[in-house]
């Protein structure tokens, strides 16, 4: 086993075969900086590529980009408080407002540090679990896998926000929208309103998207000026950075080993991962009043365990032919079109390519961040450029990567509808990341416990690896509820000191709304068959009673209502993110009459000139530079445009089709 | 010869069907030869990257651009979304008749076709093939079952057997209606996210009975086998040159699905219930994946497709490559994609309503 583990050394320390990764890991890079655009948009991207390459390049230009999503994503999540990809939407909550505070360069540093241990803590469990995994993920039927997601939701507890039951009606109605599509048990549509786009669920990344990049971003709008507060150089924190990172060993490891466990089990995924590493970091702190407001933890754990999930999630893929992520879907084609067939062969036969695989993951690992670290002075300069120049770029971006889920026209109203409701819970603390985490896991939950009730009964309650799931839950709901209701409460929707409204019919009107959601789902859950019907409507009644519980004290008036209300317009005195939804909605709107590329030269020109009052000379080179980046990343992807109306009618050349 | 002269007369043929749509564009593209020098094809595949169809399209593309007479580009475009219907719909809709454009369709998209799903807004009467790459599956259970040899099938009639399904409209209506055919008392739990996740739920010993396309069984339950923790039951076959449906080359070992009824009932398989099996199950493994061209493009076009597609599978360098996509199935292109096509994309109006009953009756799906 030695000698194989130095052989796949030597021979991928070939030139050749080091030329294919930096390949990747530089592709991977470019995309991991790309707000939205995660793991599977690279891979796309490379795939056509790998057509008659020698497999150890192909393996190694694959496994470079992966390995380097997770590490690069950051830079977006905490320079511009918009998820890299799913994979660190947690690390935005404290990331982001470090770097407003003026200390990106210690968080990116972090960031960075933490995330190669991590992506190295995946490929040593890789290395070692190769050979044994088979029982672990065999462990782990329909039964552990729902307590797995009730696991999940319990991090909801330490996530609310000030109001635990807004943050439990947050949750509930991000497993209401979780739940539109078919039903896992019967197959029965529910809440699609008979279209094809939502018989397939809302994609994950546009919910991403929406309910934090977009109300980011008019705020940042608002506030006029560039995202660092202070106008001064970025910090001198990279070694800051890094020694926070060596003062935390015990938390770097253990959200390691939950990246790569949770990885390594198919059928949860990576998308929540980061959110129970910052569930734990919080939990596990003495002091938690920094959290959401700039704690360097909040930054190390998500950071340390979305790398090590890569490590983990190739067991599955490799030993079972499951992918346990999105990327590794693609990961498992591309290795079909080089010949190799994932099954038990891989800890046997194919040794030599698991090794392979995994010395491709460490090395990449190292050559990512160190290339993220040679790179983040100059990116990090971006905090310092004035937002307007920067939100049409944004915009663009968002745009084109909530398009890339199902490069259809209503991947763009589905990202305004999220959005929106996204500001409405910013603005009343309705908790987004519990949102999200409903909504991850709300077709697992429903899928996992339906099936294990089916597969042994109510008893699968009693195995005993249940069992252990279940203390690890009410371990973390204890944690988590522990000081929420002190001094010590986390807001991850702001700070609750400028929040106090005195005009209290803007929110109840809010909760009003979020009141009739929930009759909604208990509406459309009616209709379905008992199967299908349960969960939507156990959730409909549990999120309308905390509906109704918030409702209740915010009715009570501005002062009695206590920590319901919170409303972060209370202070406000300009017009609120409405002008600069109205450009969105412009774009949308636009694009829907003659098509995105078009929609968007104008929506520049107009955004450059109007809102940033930039000379000519300034808007059009910013023009042609937008433009001849999405051309590049779309033909690269073979990708065509959402047409409008105008393209219903007229047969235009490429970009304009 | 005669193969080349019926080629030609079925070409005549076409170019008069279509020659309402394209009588400006015909005559022209009649004369000269047909090149496609400097031109980009779309391979256009209803489903996102990754997934058989993709790596499908994407391991032919570069044979297609090699042997289409002028050597485009050929491109290979995810248009993804409810199921596949989506991208069919669309293609349907917009797809010009000039072979710029080509269409990877799979089961599940011939299956909600052959349901009448309400959804579903294209017809493969208006499409022709060019190349029909087909697959096989097989039923295996867990030894738990208390069976170690595949004969012994009959001895699984006393006990429930639960069978791990994505859902009863998808791939999985195959077996379901095999199943039923075979009188064995299988109850179904639904919302897999795939056959690797259905397949180790009876490895765990939570299923007890699955079925597995040609790779992933090869790959993933023949170790199984060998182990002696599985035991495969029966395949679907393929069918001949005459659609009689003949043993799986992959598995020769492994009887079809009709060679086990008949075994267990004492006669051949026969009646709507079995009629509808057959369609099924040639929809969604012996047809399994078609490219097609529209109808109404016009001949020459279509024939220089079917040229560049025999010319493909006879290329040595796929024969040495295409076994981990395309397994070891004899490719069908010319007369036999046609019928092949036929087989699995039509079926009879009885056997529809049949299977569409039995579907509500059993399973509650509502059409």
């Amino acid at each position: 086993m030695l000698d194989l583990l130095l052989s796949t050394l030597l021979d991928l320390l070939t030139l050749k075969h080091m030329t294919f990764m930096m390949v990747g890991v530089t592709v991977g890079l470019v995309i991991g900086v790309l707000p939205g655009l995660g793991g599977i948009a690279g891979l796309s991207l490379l795939l056509p590529f790998i057509y008659g390459m020698d497999q150890t390049s192909a393996l190694a230009m694959l496994i470079g980009l992966v390995a380097v999503v997770p590490t690069a994503d950051t830079f977006s999540s905490i320079l511009m408080g918009i998820p890299g990809s799913s994979a660190s939407q947690a690390t935005v909550l404290d990331g982001f407002p470090l770097a407003r505070q003026g200390e990106a360069a210690r968080a990116l540093a972090a960031a960075f540090f933490a995330s190669m241990l991590g992506g190295m803590f995946g490929a040593i469990v890789l290395t070692a679990a190769v050979l044994a995994a088979r029982p672990i993920i065999l462990a782990f039927g329909s039964a552990e896998l729902f307590m797995l997601t009730l696991f999940g939701l319990s991090t909801v507890a330490a996530l609310s926000g000030g109001n635990l039951a807004k943050g439990v009606a947050a949750a509930c109605l991000g497993l209401a929208f979780g739940m539109i599509g078919a039903a896992p048990a019967t197959g029965e549509y529910r809440m699609d309103f008979d279209t094809l786009y939502l018989s397939d669920g809302l994609p994950l990344v546009i919910v991403g998207l929406g309910i934090f990049a977009l109300p980011e971003m008019f705020d940042l709008l608002r506030g006029g000026g560039a995202i660092a507060k202070q106008g001064q150089s970025l910090g001198r924190g990279w070694f800051q950075g890094v020694r926070d990172v060596i003062r935390n060993p015990g938390l770097v490891l253990r959200c390691s080993g939950i990246g790569a466990l949770i990885g390594a089990i198919p059928g949860i995924g990576g998308s929540v991962v980061d959110w129970i590493a910052y569930s734990h970091a919080m939990q596990t702190s003495k002091d938690r009043s920094q959290y959401g407001k700039g704690e360097i933890r909040g930054v190390i754990a998500p950071e340390s365990a979305n790398n090590a999930v890569q490590g983990g999630a190739l067991l599955p893929t490799l030993l079972f032919g499951i992918p346990g992520s999105g990327s590794m879907a693609i990961f498992l084609a591309g290795m079909i079109l080089l010949g190799l067939q994932p099954g038990p062969a891989m800890a046997e036969r194919d040794l030599g390519i698991t090794y392979t695989i995994i010395w491709s993951l460490a090395i990449a690992n190292l050559l990512g961040t160190a290339l993220c670290i040679a790179l983040a002075p100059g990116i990090a300069k971006l905090t310092l450029v004035r937002y307007t120049l920067i939100a049409p770029f944004m915009v663009m971006v968002l745009c084109f990567a909530a398009f890339q889920a199902t490069r259809s026209y209503y991947d763009l109203l589905a990202l305004l509808a999220v959005g929106v409701l996204g500001v409405f819970m910013r603005r009343f603390g309705w908790s987004r990341p519990a949102f999200l985490i409903g909504f991850v896991l709300s077709l697992g939950a429903e899928r996992y416990l339906y099936q294990a009730v089916q597969f042994s009964g109510w008893d699968f309650l009693t195995r005993p690896l249940v069992l252990v799931i279940l203390a690890l839950t009410l371990l973390s709901l204890w944690a988590g509820l522990r000081k929420s209701s002190g001094s010590g409460a986390i807001n991850t929707e702001g700070a609750a000191e400028d929040s106090r409204a005195s005009r209290m019919w803007p929110q109840l009107a809010f909760a009003a709304v979020v009141l009739g959601l929930f009759v909604f789902t208990f509406a459309e859950g009616m209709k379905n068959s008992y199967l299908a019907l349960m969960f939507p409507v156990a959730v409909a009644c549990v999120g309308g009673a905390c509906a109704l519980w918030v409702l209740f004290w915010q009715s009570r008036g501005a002062v009695a209502s206590g920590s319901a209300n919170f409303d972060t317009e209370a202070q406000a005195k300009d017009y609120g993110p409405w002008p600069f939804l109205g450009w969105f909605l412009g774009i949308v709107a636009l694009t829907g009459l003659i098509g995105f590329f078009a929609a968007l030269v104008l929506f520049f020109l107009a955004f450059l000139r109007v809102v940033a009052r930039c000379p000519w000379w300034q808007v059009l080179v910013l023009t042609g530079a937008a433009c001849t980046f999405i051309l590049v990343l779309a033909s690269s992807l073979n990708l065509l445009f959402p047409g409008g109306v105008l393209q219903a009618y007229l047969d235009l050349p490429w970009p304009l089709r | 010869m005669t193969k080349l002269h019926d080629r030609t007369l079925l070409g005549r043929r076409t170019l008069l069907g279509a020659a309402g749509a394209a009588t400006f564009a015909a005559p022209a593209i009649a004369q000269a030869p047909v090149s496609f020098a400097g031109r980009t094809i779309e391979f256009v595949i209803p489903f996102a990257e990754a997934g058989g169809s993709d790596v499908w399209a994407r391991f032919l593309a570069p044979f297609l651009a090699r042997h289409l007479p002028g050597q485009p580009n050929v491109i290979v475009r995810n248009v993804p979304g409810g199921g596949s219907i989506t991208g069919s719909n669309d293609w349907a809709q917009r797809a010009r008749p000039d072979g710029s454009s080509l269409f990877g369709p799979s089961a599940s998209t011939h299956l909600p076709f052959l349901l009448g799903d309400r959804r579903v807004r294209y017809d493969y009467a208006n499409w022709t093939p060019v190349i029909v790459s087909p697959t096989g599956g097989v039923v295996w259970v867990s030894t738990r079952t208390g069976i170690t040899d595949g004969a012994d099938i009959a001895r699984l009639r006393g006990q429930e057997l639960v069978f791990p399904s994505q859902g009863a409209t998808g791939f999985d209506l195959v077996p379901i209606l095999a199943l039923h055919l075979l009188g064995l008392n299988v109850r179904y739990v639904f919302g897999m996210r795939g056959r690797g996740e259905a397949r180790i739920a009876v490895e765990r010993g939570d299923a007890s009975i699955d079925h597995q396309t040609t790779p992933a069984y090869l790959s993933q339950v023949v170790p199984l086998v060998q182990a002696g923790q599985g035991v495969p039951l029966f395949s679907y076959g393929l069918p001949d040159a005459q659609g009689v449906v003949q043993r799986d080359p992959s598995f020769p070992d492994i009887p079809t699905f009709e060679e086990v009824y008949q075994r267990m009932h004492g006669r051949a398989p026969s009646g709507q219930a079995y009629e509808a099996y057959r369609a099924a199950s040639t929809a969604a493994f012996a047809g399994q994946k078609p490219a097609v061209l529209l109808k109404s493009t016009p001949a020459p076009i279509i024939a220089a497709y079917r040229r560049a597609f025999e010319a493909i599978v006879a290329d040595p360098e796929l024969k040495a490559r295409g076994e981990a996509v395309l397994g070891v199935y004899p490719q069908a292109v010319g007369d036999a994609a046609d019928s092949l096509y036929r087989h699995a994309t039509t079926i009879s109006p009885e056997a529809r309503e049949w299977a569409r009953n039995f579907l509500t009756t059993t399973h509650n799906v509502r059409f």
